[in-house]
C-alpha cells in the first residue's frame, strides 16, 4: 500500500496534469480571455443547441438509384447490341419489376447477346458478386436483375456524390463551416452553426437540378397531351407554369435525341438584354457545347423543351444554331429564384433527390443563456458539493475534493483534444459525472471507516478499503457504460454528446477518484505514519 | 475535528421487516404508473409524434401570452396550435401538426413556419425566437422506436451483466429494481403532463445506470456476507448489509442531489424536463435497491451456498483420498 514507486508516480502526475493542461483552452474561450496564438489550442466544440445554428438531416430515396440504374442499362444495352457485329434485334423490352428484361429476336445470337452484354457489369463489394443477374428464359428472354451488391454501391456511390454537392451549395450561400456527414445508408445529415433562418438552404436542396434539353414533338395532338397520351418514342412532361409552354399544362417531347444539361463549366444569374428578364446564363464544357451545338443545327426552327427536374421551365424556338457553347435558360425566374438555380446548376445536379425528413434550428440567445446557466449550476453545485465532502471526510475530504477539481478539468481535456461536442444534455452530464465521481470515493473512505471500526489497524484498514471498495466501483461503472454505450449507439447529435461526457467521465473519474487519491493516501501515510485515523 | 457523520455507528434498522408492506405498495405504484401512462398517456413531444415545434421567449413579459398567441395562430388556419409554456413563465412552445403534403415537399412545412414565426413576431416585438424543430412522422417513427430499442436493451443488458458477476437471482433482482424506477419516472411524466422527448429517454437510462450503482453496492455486500456468515438467515443477512451500506448510499445519495438541486434551480430551463427526471428517479432508484432489489432475493431463494467455489473433481478426489487414510 505505502509502496508508490517514483515512476508510477510522475505518471499519473504526468497523465493527471498533461489533459488538466488540455482544458485550459475551453476554460478561456469561455470566461472571454484570448490565448496567444502561438500555443496549441484545442477547444471543446460547442454543440447547436448551445451555439445556435441548424440541422438537417437528409433522406435521398433509394428507389430512384434502382430506377436509375436499370433506365442506364436499358441504354447501355441497346448502344451495344446496336453495334454489334452482326447487329442484334431485340424487342418487347420492359423496365418493370425491378429488372430490365427483353427478347433476342434470333435466337440463334442468344449467345453472342450474352457476350455482348456481360462486359457492360462488373463486380461489386467484397463477395465477388456481380453488380447484375443475367438469365436467360423461355430460350430468348433475357432478364437483367440488379443485385443488392450492385444497388448498394450504386447507393454508395450516390451519396459520396450528393455530399459534395450540398456541401458546394452550402458554401455557395457563405455559411461558414457547415459539418456535413453521411448517417446510415442514405441519410445526410447537415448541421450548419450560426444559421438562424435555413428556409433559403431548405429551397435550395429540395432542387435536384437535373437540367435537360429535349425536342418537343410536334406531331402530339394538343386533345392527347392533354390526357396525358403520348406519340411513340415521346413523353408527356408537365409544365411549370401555364406561362412556360404557351398556356398549356404540359407538353410531348422526344424521349431520345435531346442532350443533358449536367456537362456545364458555369452558370450565372443575369438579365435578358431585350426583355430585361431575368434569366440563367449558362456555359457548357467542350463536350458538352459540342453536343448542344450539333443539336441546335439539325433542329433549327424547331421549338425544344428546357426541362428541370421533370418539369418545363420553357420551350423556346431554335432560332439559329447556337455554336458559341453557351445558352440562356428563361423561364419566368425572379432574380431570386434565378439566382438559386444558377448556384444549384453551378454546383452540379443531385444524383438523388433529397428530402429534408428532420430541421432543428436554435436561436443563439437561448445558447448562450444556457451555456450561462450551465456554467453557474456546474460553479454552485461543485462549492456545495465539496464542502459536504470535506465536512463529512476531513483530510480524506480533500484528497477527494482535489480529485473532484482533476476529474472535471480533464473530462474537459480529453473533449478537447478528442475534437468532441458539448451540448445542453453533456453539460448535464458534466454536472452529473461530478456529483456521481464521488461515489467511488465515498466507497472507499466509508469502508476505511468500517476497518478501522473492526479494529483493523490504520494502514491496513486504508488498503482494505480500497480493495474491497474496488469491486462494488468497477461493477457500477460497467453498468453506467453499458447505458453510455446504448445511448450513443441508438441516440441522436445532442444525446450522443451527453453519452460522450458519461463515457469520458467514467474513465477519467476512476483514475482520479481511485488511482490519484490513492496515491497521496499512500504518501500521506508513509510520511506522517499515523497510529490514529480522523475519518 | 468533528466529523460529521450522518448514519451512526452500529446502525440496525430493520428494513426487512416491512418487505411484504413495502413490496405491495411498490407494486401497486409500479401498476398505478403504467396503468396512467397507458391511459392518459404521456405528453409526447415532436421528436416522437412528429411535427413542428416553435419556442418563443418574450423578453420584456412576466409571462407569455399563452391565450393571445393561440387566437393569432388559430386565424391562419393550419390547424389547431398546442401551446404550453417551456422552462420559464415567459417561455412558450407551439407545437403543430404538419400540413397535408409536407412529407412529400418539405417546403409546404417551411412556409407554415415562417407565416406562424413572422405572425407572432409582428404582434409581439418582445418575442425572440429560440428555436424551430420540424420533424417528419418517419423519423419520429424511427427515434421513437430507437429510444424504446435502447431502453429495453440496457435494462436486459445490465441484467444480464449482474447476473454473470452475481447469480440469476441478482439479476432478476437489478431488473426488478429497473422496471421499478423506470415505470415512476414514466407515471410521473403522464401525471404532470411535462414534455417527454428525446432528452427525457437519455435521462431514464442515466437513472438506470446510476440507480444501479447502489443496487451493486449491496449486491456486493450481500455476497460478501453471505460467504463471511454462511449459517446467518437471508433475511438477517440482508439487513446486516443494508445497514453497512447505509452511510455510503445515504452520503452518495445525497452528493449527486447536490448537485442536481444546482442543475434544477439554477441550470439552463430548456433541461428542466431532463435534470427533474434524473432528480426523481436518485429517489426512487436509492428506495428500489433497499425494498425492491434485497427482499426479493429471499423470495428467490438465493442460497447460501451460492458463493462457495464449486469443489473440482481433483480437489474431491483429493478430499476422499485423505478421508481414507
Amino acid at each position: 500500500m505505502l509502496d508508490f514507486p517514483r515512476w508510477k508516480r510522475v505518471t499519473y502526475w504526468l497523465v493527471a496534469l498533461l489533459f488538466a493542461l488540455a482544458a485550459v483552452p475551453s476554460l478561456t474561450s469561455i470566461a472571454g480571455i484570448s490565448l496567444p496564438s502561438v500555443i496549441p489550442q484545442p477547444k471543446v466544440n460547442l454543440g447547436l443547441d448551445l451555439a445556435g445554428g441548424s440541422r438537417l438531416l437528409l433522406e435521398a430515396d433509394a428507389s430512384q438509384v434502382r430506377r436509375q440504374r436499370i433506365e442506364s442499362m436499358e441504354e447501355s444495352v441497346r448502344q451495344r447490341l446496336r453495334g454489334a457485329e452482326p447487329r442484334i434485334r431485340i424487342g418487347d423490352i420492359s423496365s418493370r419489376d425491378g429488372n430490365l428484361s427483353f427478347v433476342v429476336e434470333n435466337p440463334a445470337q442468344v449467345d453472342a447477346t450474352r457476350e455482348q452484354i456481360l462486359p457492360l457489369t462488373t463486380g461489386a463489394g467484397l463477395t465477388g458478386q456481380r453488380d447484375w443477374d443475367i438469365k436467360v428464359e423461355d430460350g430468348n428472354r433475357f432478364i437483367l436483375t440488379p443485385t443488392e451488391a450492385g444497388i448498394n454501391q450504386a447507393i454508395d456511390h450516390a451519396m459520396e456524390t450528393a455530399i459534395e454537392v450540398v456541401r458546394k451549395r452550402i458554401d455557395a450561400l457563405g455559411t461558414r463551416e457547415p459539418d456535413i456527414r453521411r448517417l446510415g445508408s442514405s441519410r445526410i445529415d447537415v448541421q450548419v452553426p450560426g444559421l438562424k433562418d435555413p428556409t433559403q438552404l431548405i429551397e435550395l436542396l429540395g432542387k435536384t437540378a437535373k437540367l435537360e434539353f429535349k425536342l418537343v414533338d410536334e406531331t402530339a395532338a394538343p386533345s392527347d397531351v392533354v390526357q396525358g397520351i403520348a406519340p411513340p418514342g415521346s413523353e408527356i412532361v408537365a409544365c411549370v407554369d401555364a406561362g412556360a409552354c404557351r398556356g398549356q399544362p404540359a407538353i410531348a417531347v422526344k424521349r431520345l435525341g435531346g442532350i443533358k444539361g449536367d456537362q456545364l463549366t458555369n452558370a450565372v444569374q443575369s438579365n435578358d438584354q431585350r426583355t430585361n428578364e431575368a434569366v440563367v446564363s449558362i456555359t457548357f464544357d467542350q463536350q458538352g457545347g459540342a453536343k448542344f451545338a450539333k443539336l441546335t443545327t439539325e433542329n433549327v426552327n424547331k421549338p425544344f423543351a428546357i426541362i428541370l427536374d421533370g418539369k418545363v421551365l420553357s420551350a423556346p424556338n431554335i432560332n439559329e444554331p447556337i455554336l458559341g457553347g453557351s445558352a440562356q435558360i428563361s423561364g419566368s425566374f425572379t432574380i431570386e429564384s434565378a439566382n438559386q438555380l444558377a448556384i444549384a446548376l453551378r454546383s452540379g445536379a443531385l444524383p438523388v433527390d433529397l428530402k429534408v425528413v428532420e430541421q432543428r434550428t436554435v436561436g443563439p440567445d437561448l445558447g448562450a443563456d444556457s451555456i450561462k446557466k450551465g456554467a453557474i449550476a456546474m460553479l454552485v453545485g461543485t462549492v456545495a458539493l465539496m464542502a459536504f465532502i470535506l465536512i463529512t471526510y476531513g483530510r480524506f475530504g480533500v484528497y477527494a475534493n482535489l480529485a473532484l477539481i482533476l476529474n472535471v478539468l480533464m473530462i474537459l481535456g480529453v473533449m478537447a483534444l478528442a475534437n468532441t461536442t458539448l451540448t445542453l444534455p453533456g453539460i448535464a452530464g458534466f454536472v452529473l459525472t461530478i456529483g456521481a465521481a464521488v461515489d467511488a470515493n465515498v466507497l472507499i473512505n466509508e469502508r476505511i471507516r468500517e476497518e478501522r471500526a473492526r479494529g483493523r489497524r490504520v494502514v491496513q484498514a486504508v488498503e482494505m478499503g480500497y480493495k474491497e471498495a474496488s469491486r462494488a466501483i468497477f461493477d457500477a461503472n460497467i453498468t453506467n457504460v453499458i447505458a453510455a454505450v446504448l445511448m450513443f449507439v441508438f441516440g441522436s447529435g445532442p444525446i450522443r454528446g451527453f453519452a460522450v461526457v458519461l463515457m469520458i467521465g467514467i474513465v477519467t473519474s476512476v483514475f482520479t477518484a481511485v488511482n490519484l487519491t490513492r496515491m497521496w493516501v499512500a504518501m500521506w501515510l508513509r510520511k506522517a505514519r499515523p497510529t490514529e485515523l480522523v475519518l | 475535528m468533528k466529523l460529521l457523520k450522518l448514519v451512526p455507528d452500529n446502525t440496525n434498522i430493520h428494513f426487512l421487516k416491512w418487505r411484504v408492506p413495502f413490496y405491495v405498495v411498490s407494486v401497486l405504484l409500479i401498476a398505478a404508473s403504467l396503468t396512467l401512462t397507458f391511459t392518459r398517456g404521456l405528453n409526447l413531444g415532436v421528436d416522437f409524434v412528429g411535427g413542428q415545434m416553435i419556442r418563443f421567449t418574450f423578453e420584456r413579459s412576466a409571462t407569455a401570452p399563452i391565450a393571445t398567441v393561440r387566437e393569432e395562430i388559430d386565424k391562419l388556419g393550419f390547424g389547431e396550435p398546442t401551446i404550453q409554456e417551456f422552462g420559464k413563465p415567459n417561455q412558450l412552445s407551439i407545437r403543430m401538426r404538419l400540413p397535408e403534403g409536407s412529407e412529400k415537399d418539405p417546403a409546404i412545412a417551411e412556409r407554415m413556419s415562417a407565416k406562424i414565426v413572422a405572425t407572432v413576431k409582428a404582434a409581439h416585438p418582445d418575442a425572440r425566437l429560440d428555436g424551430n424543430d420540424t420533424v417528419s412522422g418517419k423519423v419520429s417513427g424511427e427515434l421513437f422506436s430507437s429510444g424504446m430499442v435502447a431502453l429495453l436493451a440496457a435494462m436486459v443488458a445490465i441484467s444480464i451483466y449482474i447476473w454473470i458477476r452475481f447469480e440469476w437471482q441478482f439479476g432478476v433482482g437489478a431488473l426488478f429494481a429497473l422496471v421499478h424506477d423506470v415505470s415512476l419516472t414514466l407515471g410521473l411524466f403522464a401525471l404532470t403532463q411535462l414534455e417527454f422527448d428525446l432528452n427525457i429517454v437519455a435521462a431514464l437510462l442515466t437513472l438506470i445506470g446510476y440507480s444501479l450503482n447502489d443496487t451493486i453496492v449491496v449486491y456486493d455486500r450481500i455476497r460478501e456476507n453471505m460467504k463471511k456468515y454462511r449459517r446467518m438467515p437471508m433475511p438477517e443477512l440482508l439487513d446486516l448489509s443494508v445497514n453497512e451500506t447505509l452511510s455510503r448510499t445515504i452520503v452518495t445519495s445525497l452528493s449527486v442531489l447536490i448537485t442536481l438541486v444546482a442543475l434544477l434551480l439554477l441550470g439552463p430551463d430548456v433541461i428542466f424536463g431532463f435534470t427533474l427526471a434524473i432528480t426523481f428517479g436518485i429517489f426512487v432508484g436509492t428506495y428500489s435497491s433497499i425494498y425492491m432489489a434485497a427482499p426479493i432475493l429471499i423470495w428467490l431463494k438465493v442460497n447460501a451456498t451460492s458463493f462457495v467455489p464449486q469443489e473440482s473433481d481433483i480437489d474431491r478426489q483429493e478430499r476422499l483420498a485423505r478421508e481414507r487414510s
